[in-house]
């Protein structure tokens, strides 16, 4: 082990210690202040997130088990930078009695996960994708059930990790098809030994439903609503955003650099695929009264558009889905935000609640307005850049059909987002959510998101440096 | 600064005042002096544009610009003009202006009401200035989106299902709209190095006859359910009778005309082959259009229901006189979106002041109203006159520049539409002449409406401004059809060497 060896893995390396860090730290903290842990830990972690942009080395490791490369480090960035917002929307909710002696287990277990997904995106091994994945599903499970005194919270923490388990084991059984096919788990040789027969493809599948159950794609989704529901509104955001993109990524390296030779199956499966998650996420939605179970199947139909941006295998293709990714974590944490604020301040969760919001807290209903608008993708904020750029790096390969699909999709995404603009904006309610104002913490959580969405679709800097990044099959 | 991102920057600017005023009376008098900054900006464009060709500038656009915005798609914030997007601009700065003035008296939440209603005018602003498909369908969502807001919360009757209804079904054309412009898009080079989303620059090439006739219909579809296209016209009716009545002014006047613009803009002038080839279809659809629309409107009783249905009449001719393809329909097309803007945003004005007198829109409970309110219920009657084209003001020069174009076309099916679509004016005199009747002579038939007041000062300069425009049209409509035939000569030819016939 070298200085290089220490920089390339730098991402992973500073997370270990930013949790052991805390973990220490919690030990030697005045019991009377403990709630200043989550100051402490979030200066930690933002410090790690600045670092995480300064040039680093590049380059495989440990014989090509763990990859570095321009990529995968802005990848790891882009998730930094969700983690930390979502770090600092969960402030206010950490500042509550009952949250009081489990503080640094929050962000202990959070930043573990992050280690996982560090470790599962630099993996150029199936083993050490394996453990990354892992690593990142566990310890969400027993966040899901953090307020384990509530019924709903622990039945979410028992469903995660029972289907996860599932999902794993899915998986898994296909990779073992894949190996017994190759003989090797190294990314770059199964690539190589990678051929058309059956068995390899049926491998292939099992392991894409493993993948499919992480991102919540139909028709593996049926987990994602109840355990949304369950958990503390951060942890869901955190599984909505974070957890998925990062899913999303390996996936999409996976599929760019392991299986380019059975593409035009995977496109046929993320067709198919994609057109069944957008469509059920939407209709579904529809349905929903809980703001939670509502942003739940959003977040699957949001999956639905962003396998678009993997289907043609194109550079512009992985462009657009990290960019995606990332006005994606502006828009979804702004949303999430919302529902965490009023939630904090109220305990209403339901869109009826929201009735007359913006007489009490226009900022608030602005905020909102703004975050489905990105979602919905209405210019001219970043959501619509991002839309726009999955669709082109579609059409650019000529799934003209899939693009109209998709098209029509946000139509029907965007009658259940005016749904709740309505509810805020024109329907009448006799007594609507106190005006209240929120801390510190969540104000400034709320500048970052809102910044995100208005800066990253007209800065077009951004784009063209993601695009730099990328790469096609 | 070019003049032409002006005319976006004025109301990105307006709206930030707005936003900073602490009173909400002076929120009006900021919009009205933003948009009268616009109408201003607006005549020293028409000036500048008339001098620059004068001064003998053949180039197809003029006042370019163009800006390289994301550079691995190529996409570029290009602006430019020609004499119908000119025309187009100064309709769009009239309407609005008086659309500042119509809803002078709004009563709840004035600042996002102005809010609103200014960045729609915005949206619309810079879809006419621009010359990249990018900035174009992005401006083009960005004028539909508030007018969720604008019926859903400034409304009357059922708001929230007109407001939901017409935000879909806009936002829907506007989803095919999206495809169609990929499809442009990554066919715009023949060796697929230089993709471009420049107009210009896309009609030097010619788009493969495979992919005009899958692009197309998507492309013409997705702009015509705004141009209230049968069968994609039903937003219309409920979503103009429930706006609030600078958005009806504003909706009917101007965004219904991005339709008929990017149309004739985007799709014909891009694809002319097949808009040659699958013009029939359209034809029928538009033709229906103007013939139900206009019986649509006989059999209605709300009088904002009437102009919405004529609206989609004189909206579907518009489409049917672009899908003609020659000079003189094309020009009397554009005409038309103008003539059809002011005079129908002069209706919806006064439906909205007579309402906000007498609290009903409903004909058979009206009557008399010209021995009460004259002036209004004259300038009622002169817009009524122009609607149903009467010479000397402007929807005559418009209706028989379209005609006279339309029968010019070779091919004995569409002479024989065009007679068809020509009764529809007799449709319209019916309609017109029945409200006039109904609503302004005869007895007053309630005493209530016996000491109405006449229009405050406001609802005359928003009235005026539009009448004055309509009667200029109709009396020099020389300097307006000169203006737009010259720019759409270059169009034309290129109509014309990709379809000889």
């Amino acid at each position: 082990m070298s200085l290089g060896t220490f920089l390339i893995m730098r991402h992973e390396l500073l997370l270990i210690a930013a949790a052991l860090i805390v973990l220490i730290a919690e030990i030697f903290w005045n019991p009377d202040k403990k709630s200043s842990i989550s100051l402490f830990s979030i200066i930690l972690f933002g410090v790690i997130t600045i670092i995480g942009f300064l040039p680093s080395p590049a380059g495989p490791l440990f014989g090509g088990m763990y990859v570095s490369s321009g990529t995968r480090l802005l990848m790891k960035n882009i998730l930094n930078i969700g983690a930390l917002i979502v770090f600092i929307q969960s402030v206010t909710w950490l500042k509550k009695e009952e949250n009081s002696e489990k503080i640094s287990e929050y962000f202990l277990l959070l930043i573990s996960t992050l280690v996982g997904m560090n470790f599962m995106i630099s993996a150029g091994h199936f083993l050490i994708f394996y453990i990354g994945i892992e690593l990142a599903t566990i310890p969400i499970a027993a966040l899901a059930a953090y307020d384990r005194y509530k019924n709903k919270s622990a039945e979410a923490g028992i469903k995660l990790i029972l289907t996860s388990a599932l999902s794993s084991g899915v998986m898994l059984y296909g990779l073992s098809m894949i190996y017994g096919t190759t003989g090797t788990m190294y990314f770059s040789e199964v690539a190589s030994l990678f051929g058309n027969t059956s068995l390899q493809i049926l491998g292939f599948i099992f392991f894409f439903a493993g993948m499919a159950f992480k991102i919540s794609i139909v028709p593996f989704h049926l987990w994602t609503a109840d355990v949304y529901e369950g958990s503390p509104v951060n942890i869901t955001s955190y599984l909505s955003v974070i957890s998925k993109g990062a899913a999303i990524f390996i996936l999409m390296i996976i599929l760019f650099k392991v299986f380019p030779i059975i593409m035009g199956t995977w496109q046929k499966t993320i067709f198919v695929t994609s057109v069944l998650t957008m469509t059920i996420g939407n209709l579904f939605a529809i349905r929903q009264q809980n703001l939670k179970r509502f942003l739940a199947f959003s977040s699957i139909s949001q999956a639905g558009y962003i396998l678009l941006g993997l289907i043609g295998g194109n550079q512009l293709g992985m462009a657009s889905v990290m960019y995606y990714i990332l006005v994606y974590i502006f828009s979804n944490l702004g949303a999430f935000g919302v529902v965490t604020a009023i939630s904090n301040a109220t305990g209403k969760e339901n869109i009826d609640d929201y009735n007359g919001l913006y007489q009490t807290n226009p900022k608030l209903s602005l905020i909102m307005t703004l975050a489905l608008f990105s979602l919905a993708g209405i210019p001219p904020v970043a959501g619509f850049f991002g839309k726009f750029f999955l669709f082109t790096a579609a059409a650019q390969q000529g799934f003209y059909l899939l693009v109209l699909i998709a098209v029509l999709n946000t139509i029907i995404s965007l009658f259940y987002y005016l749904l709740v603009v309505k509810a805020m904006f024109i329907s009448k309610n006799e007594n609507p959510i106190g005006s209240f104002r929120s801390d510190f913490s969540t104000r400034f959580a709320f500048g970052i998101c809102v910044a995100g969405i208005v800066v990253t679709g007209f800065a077009s800097v951004i784009f063209e440096a993601i695009k730099n990044l990328s790469f096609g099959v | 600064m070019d003049i032409l991102s002006l005319f976006v920057l004025i109301p990105v600017l307006t709206i930030t005042a707005i936003l900073l005023l602490k009173d909400t009376r002076q929120v009006r008098l900021v919009s009205a002096f933003g948009m009268g900054l616009q109408l201003l900006m607006a005549a020293v464009l028409v000036y500048l544009y008339l001098s620059a060709r004068h001064a003998g500038n053949i180039d197809e656009m003029l006042f370019v610009k163009d800006y390289l915005w994301f550079k691995s798609l190529n996409i570029h914030y290009a602006v430019g003009v020609d004499g119908i997007s000119v025309a187009m601009i100064s309709l769009t700065s009239l309407v609005v202006f008086a659309g500042i003035f119509a809803s002078w008296e709004v009563e709840i939440l004035k600042k996002e009401f102005f809010i609103s209603l200014i960045l729609l005018a915005t949206g619309v602003f810079g879809f006419f200035i621009s010359i990249d498909l990018f900035t174009m369908f992005m401006f083009y969502e960005l004028a539909v989106i508030p007018m969720y807001l604008l019926i859903g919360i400034w409304g009357s009757g059922p708001k929230e299902y007109s407001a939901m209804k017409l935000t879909l079904m806009l936002m829907g054309g506007s989803a095919l709209l999206l495809v169609g412009l990929l499809g442009i898009y990554f066919n715009s080079s023949p060796d697929k190095n230089q993709l471009t989303f420049n107009i210009l620059e896309i009609s030097k090439v010619v788009i493969p006859l495979p992919a005009q006739r899958m692009f197309f219909p998507l492309t013409f579809v997705g702009f015509g359910v705004l141009g209230a296209l049968f069968p994609f016209h039903t937003w219309s009716p409920d979503g103009h009778a429930s706006a609030p009545t600078a958005v009806s002014m504003l909706h009917a006047g101007v965004l219904m005309k991005l339709g008929g613009y990017g149309a004739f803009r985007v799709a014909i002038f891009l694809m002319p082959e097949a808009a040659h080839e699958l013009s029939w279809i359209f034809i029928i659809l538009t033709s229906i259009s103007v013939i139900y629309g206009a019986f649509g409107a006989i059999a209605q009783k709300d009088l904002k229901y009437i102009n919405a249905y004529s609206s989609v009449s004189h909206c579907g001719l518009v489409l049917f006189a672009v899908l003609m393809m020659n000079q003189t329909a094309m020009t009397g097309a554009i005409i038309q979106m103008i003539s059809h803007g002011l005079m129908t945003a002069l209706f919806f004005g006064l439906i909205g002041m007579v309402y906000g007198r007498t609290h009903t829109r409903m004909i058979s409970e009206m009557g008399g109203l010209m021995k009460v309110i004259p002036f209004l219920s004259v300038c009622y009657v002169i817009a009524g006159l122009a609607s149903l084209g009467l010479p000397g003001l402007s929807g005559f020069v418009a209706e028989m520049t379209i005609f006279v174009g339309a029968f010019q076309h070779p091919e004995l099916f569409y002479r024989i539409v065009t007679i068809i679509i020509v009764s529809s004016i007799v449709i319209t005199a019916v309609y017109i002449l029945r409200v006039i009747a109904i609503l302004l002579l005869g007895p007053t038939t309630n005493e209530h409406f016996e000491h109405l007041p006449d229009a405050k000062w406001f609802e005359k300069i928003s009235v005026i401004t539009l009448i004055g425009s309509v009667a200029a049209i109709g009396l020099a409509p020389f300097w307006l059809s000169t203006m737009i035939g010259t720019s759409m000569h270059p169009i034309i030819e290129r109509i014309l060497a990709l379809n000889p016939f």
